[in-house]
């Protein structure tokens, strides 16, 4: 693995990652692969080397250390992220290889940016229940299968009718075919839970 | 996010909520996947673990052919013993010891009766019966695999078959002993019948409850139509894969009296199952895959009834061995045997300086040397399962030799190497051919060497199966080789889809519910056994980061000792929030996670942990072993054989165990006044009994 880093400082806006404007007073010193304990933030550095490289290797169906570009925004989000798809494709533009496959070195390089930066933060408990509440224009607590169906799969960044589907076979309350969505939220938190916390 | 005001905003802000529901529901998508693909990836590793530890198993025998010189006639009986099993019958000998005649039906029994030739009312009524749970009767079962041994017997090694574009061609991979699944394809597909012909690709038995059921069915269908239905050998249909996954055991639990024949007739019938199926000459069927020096015309030509077991006849590792016999005697011994033929495969001479006479007296030396040969040549000589219909104990190129001087003159271990590859090998992405160490048979192939094989014969399409798909299926190889695997929820419930191809038109698949949680459960659990069964090696590797002796080491350390020991090339990182509960400060009490991690495991108290360690970590290899030495499978083996066989295997192990230690372990057992064990009840007395969740 090169060690060709580029010195990130730590910023709360979220630019383009463009780092050149940024060089100035470095707060992270970026060292090679450290071994033995691991304390300060070297170690700190290695350990999420460490956790990018497992969760990419989930996806290396070959074993050569490349995954294809389309499972990249599964990685990401199973490291802790939140990144819509625009975020995902943005990140992708930068890594992806012409034949459409992506490779360990850039995305090491590229998601350890991302994780120290803390960028894509989960999406809040009463966000989410707000954005439900939005689609729930009555205001009884739960929505149709109708109008979800329409909400999520003509606006926003839009379904696909398979991702649709599968979201439906879950949510749905098969007697009154309607979103409980406070239920269905609690219930998806918990899930989540139970695996994969992941601490920086 | 805003207030309702006019519909601009307001769609405006259904727009938002949307991209938020969006987001992060992709991200629970997105988690749900990289569990499952982490179980998947569990469940891979700990397999092919297994699959090494057959061939340590192997290295093992080898080991004791190589090093162990058998002090007394009695010593020599037991090891040899150990390697005499699965011989070849002669035809009549078959029919005597197989016999189903003599065997009574009783009055009582209520299952379905066989009469032979058979017709499609007989298989209608065994699909019936095995639906509802019935057993066919031993008489029947060795009826039928007489008859189907004579008709295989006529079949060449790779069945022809061809279509026109009205007839379907279904071909099916491993079923594993899972008869749901077989009866799933048969409902959504239809039964064998002069317009349906199907193939099954290998691998009926091992693993799954019901093998036999399997069997009857796939042989009875052959037997019907004959000329619609296929079935290639796999790995499986070996006898001594079936000592070590399952399928002996199954028979002899079903009929304790005639499970022996039936497993004598089961070996005997699988060495005569064709090796592979060429449909239209264009798409060839083999349920491993190819190597580099796949010959067809070879395989056309062999005997393949010669190879009751492919993995019986292991090469010797002879390059280091040969120089120092050189050097002793100034010439090779080695190579030639009693008869000056070159075709016994290469045998290593290693003297044991233990206890070899003192080298000083290099003409003693060499004399006992020459006869440590002689034996090492004649045991090699038994392993190769010679078909004792011929008259003398001929290699197989002097067999030729008579025969037909025209012939080519392969040597056994070319088509060994053959008929080892088609059975075991799987295809790898890079190009290239390389030995498949993981597997310890065949071989890795890339997509260069199918490229030139399709090429060479002319063929469009390889398919193949051994390997479990999450799928079912998968293409590789620019689409050229096919992997079909029909066993579905192979390693546990929900972990994978089964799936059958049908030649013509799009692949099809079996869909079967996959319930994540539940499968993940049983993953962890499997991994958890294993980690219990490291934990002395596992408490050197955490001592050694844990300097100061706090007991406590980081969560980051935990991960890399843990693959350090367990070699799984598992996410341990992405797995730890399973496999360990409680931590402070990012940092693992390990003795205290290695103490409940017993706790779980532990089934009798009264056996010493680190003998439950050990038992657990070769529990596999040990039930194999006994089960070679039980050679008439009676479920009897004398307490000195047991007494014996556990030094044996503790030597090669290393594994440092006390006299007492080992009686100890008997006593635990009940054993009978004549000094025999029974040690289906000793394997069950340490079995760890696995419980599926309700």
């Amino acid at each position: 693995m090169e060690h060709d880093w580029k010195i990130v400082q730590q910023s709360s806006d979220l630019g383009e990652g463009k780092v050149s404007d940024r060089t100035k007073a470095p707060s992270w010193r970026i060292a090679p692969k450290v071994s033995g304990c691991s304390s300060g933030t070297d170690g700190l550095i290695a350990e999420i080397e460490k956790k990018i490289t497992e969760a990419f290797e989930v996806f290396d169906r070959e074993s050569n250390k490349t995954v294809d570009g389309r499972e990249i925004g599964c990685i990401i989000r199973s490291l802790g992220c939140f990144p819509n798809e625009a975020e995902v494709q943005e990140l992708l533009a930068k890594i992806e290889e012409p034949d459409g496959f992506v490779h360990l070195e850039n995305f090491l390089r590229v998601m350890t940016e991302v994780l120290l930066d803390r960028r894509f933060q989960p999406i809040p408990e009463d966000v989410i229940l707000h954005a439900f509440e939005a689609l729930d224009e009555n205001k009884c607590g739960y929505i149709t299968k109708e109008d979800l169906v329409k909400h999520l799969t003509e606006e926003g960044e839009r379904f696909t009718q398979e991702e649709m589907e599968d979201m439906l076979v879950v949510a749905l309350d098969p007697e009154t075919n309607t979103l409980h969505y406070r239920d269905y939220r609690t219930k998806l938190v918990v899930d989540e839970t139970k695996t994969f916390p992941f601490n920086v | 996010l805003g207030t309702l005001s006019s519909p601009n905003s307001l769609r405006g802000l259904t727009f938002k909520a949307a991209v938020l529901i969006q987001q992060w529901y992709r991200r629970h998508v997105a988690r749900l996947e990289m569990r499952r693909r982490c179980t998947w990836r569990i469940f891979q590793s700990i397999e092919y673990s297994c699959e090494q530890d057959q061939i340590k198993l192997h290295n093992f025998f080898s080991y004791l052919m190589d090093q162990f010189t058998p002090s007394s006639s009695k010593e020599r009986d037991f090891i040899s013993r150990m390697f005499i099993s699965g011989e070849s019958y002669k035809e009549a000998e078959l029919e005597k010891y197989c016999d189903y005649e003599s065997i009574e039906v009783p009055d009582s029994y209520t299952g379905p009766h066989l009469s032979f030739p058979l017709l499609p009312d007989h298989a209608t009524a065994l699909l019936e019966a095995f639906q509802q749970k019935q057993q066919l009767h031993a008489r029947y079962v060795l009826n039928l695999l007489h008859e189907t041994r004579k008709h295989l017997k006529q079949l060449p090694n790779i069945s022809h078959v061809s279509t026109c574009y009205s007839e379907e061609v279904t071909v099916c991979g491993d079923l594993h002993g899972q008869l749901d699944d077989l009866f799933l394809i048969f409902y959504k597909n239809g039964l064998p019948s002069p317009s349906k012909s199907y193939v099954f690709n290998g691998d009926f038995v091992d693993r799954g409850k019901q093998s036999l059921e399997i069997l009857v069915i796939l042989f009875t269908f052959l037997l019907i139509y004959p000329k619609e239905v296929h079935l290639n050998r796999g790995n499986h249909e070996d006898h001594m894969v079936n000592l070590r996954y399952g399928f002996c055991a199954g028979l002899s639990t079903i009929s304790r009296v005639h499970g022996k024949k039936i497993l004598r007739m089961f070996q005997n019938v699988f060495c005569w199952l064709p090796l592979a199926t060429l449909i239209d000459q264009k798409v060839l069927i083999i349920h491993g895959g190819i190597s580099d020096t796949t010959d067809l015309e070879m395989l056309e030509k062999i005997q393949r009834d010669k190879f009751i077991s492919v993995l019986r006849l292991k090469k010797r590792k002879e390059s280091s061995r040969k120089p120092q016999i050189e050097a002793v005697n100034g010439e090779s011994e080695a190579g030639t045997d009693a008869a000056g033929n070159e075709a016994a495969p290469r045998l290593s001479l290693q003297p044991q300086s233990a206890q070899a006479p003192n080298t000083a007296n290099r003409l003693e030396f060499s004399r006992w040397l020459r006869q440590t040969v002689q034996e090492q040549i004649d045991t090699c000589r038994r392993l190769m399962d010679i078909s004792e219909s011929e008259p003398e104990e001929l290699t197989y190129s002097s067999v030729v030799s008579l025969k037909d001087v025209d012939e080519p003159c392969w040597t056994r271990q070319e088509e060994w190497k053959q008929v080892l590859d088609i059975l075991w090998s799987d295809p790898m992405p890079q190009e290239g051919c390389r030995e498949n160490k993981v597997r310890g048979g065949g071989c890795y192939f890339g997509p260069d060497v199918t490229e030139k094989f399709l090429d060479k014969y002319s063929l469009q399409f390889l398919i193949r199966s051994h390997e479990c798909k999450q799928e079912g299926y998968e293409f590789c190889h620019n689409r050229k080789v096919l992997t079909i695997f029909s066993a579905s929820n192979y390693y546990e419930i929900g972990s994978n889809r089964g799936a059958y191809y049908q030649a013509n038109k799009t692949a099809h698949m079996l869909t079967m519910t996959q319930r994540i949680s539940r499968v993940e459960e049983s993953a962890f659990r499997a991994l958890r056994e294993k980690l219990f069964a490291h934990t002395s090696a596992l408490i050197t590797a955490f001592r050694s980061y844990d300097g100061d002796n706090t007991g406590k080491i980081t969560l980051s350390n935990w991960a890399t000792a843990v693959e350090s020991v367990l070699r799984l090339g598992l996410p341990w990182r992405m797995l730890r929030p399973q496999l360990v509960r409680s931590t402070e400060d990012g940092m693992l009490e390990y003795k205290s996670w290695l103490d409940d991690l017993a706790m779980e495991q532990r089934s009798q108290e009264h056996i010493q942990s680190s003998l439950l360690e050990v038992i657990y970590r070769n529990r596999s290899n040990l039930e194999t072993i006994f089960r070679i030495i039980d050679r008439d499978h009676s479920g009897l083996i004398s307490f000195e054989e047991f007494q014996q066989t556990w030094k044996l295997f503790s030597s090669h192990m290393n594994i440092e165990l006390t006299d007492d230690g080992i009686n100890d372990l008997v006593r635990s057992i009940d054993f009978n006044k004549d000094g025999n064990i029974d040690f289906n009840e000793f394997l069950e007395a340490f079995r760890l009994v696995k419980q599926r969740p309700s």
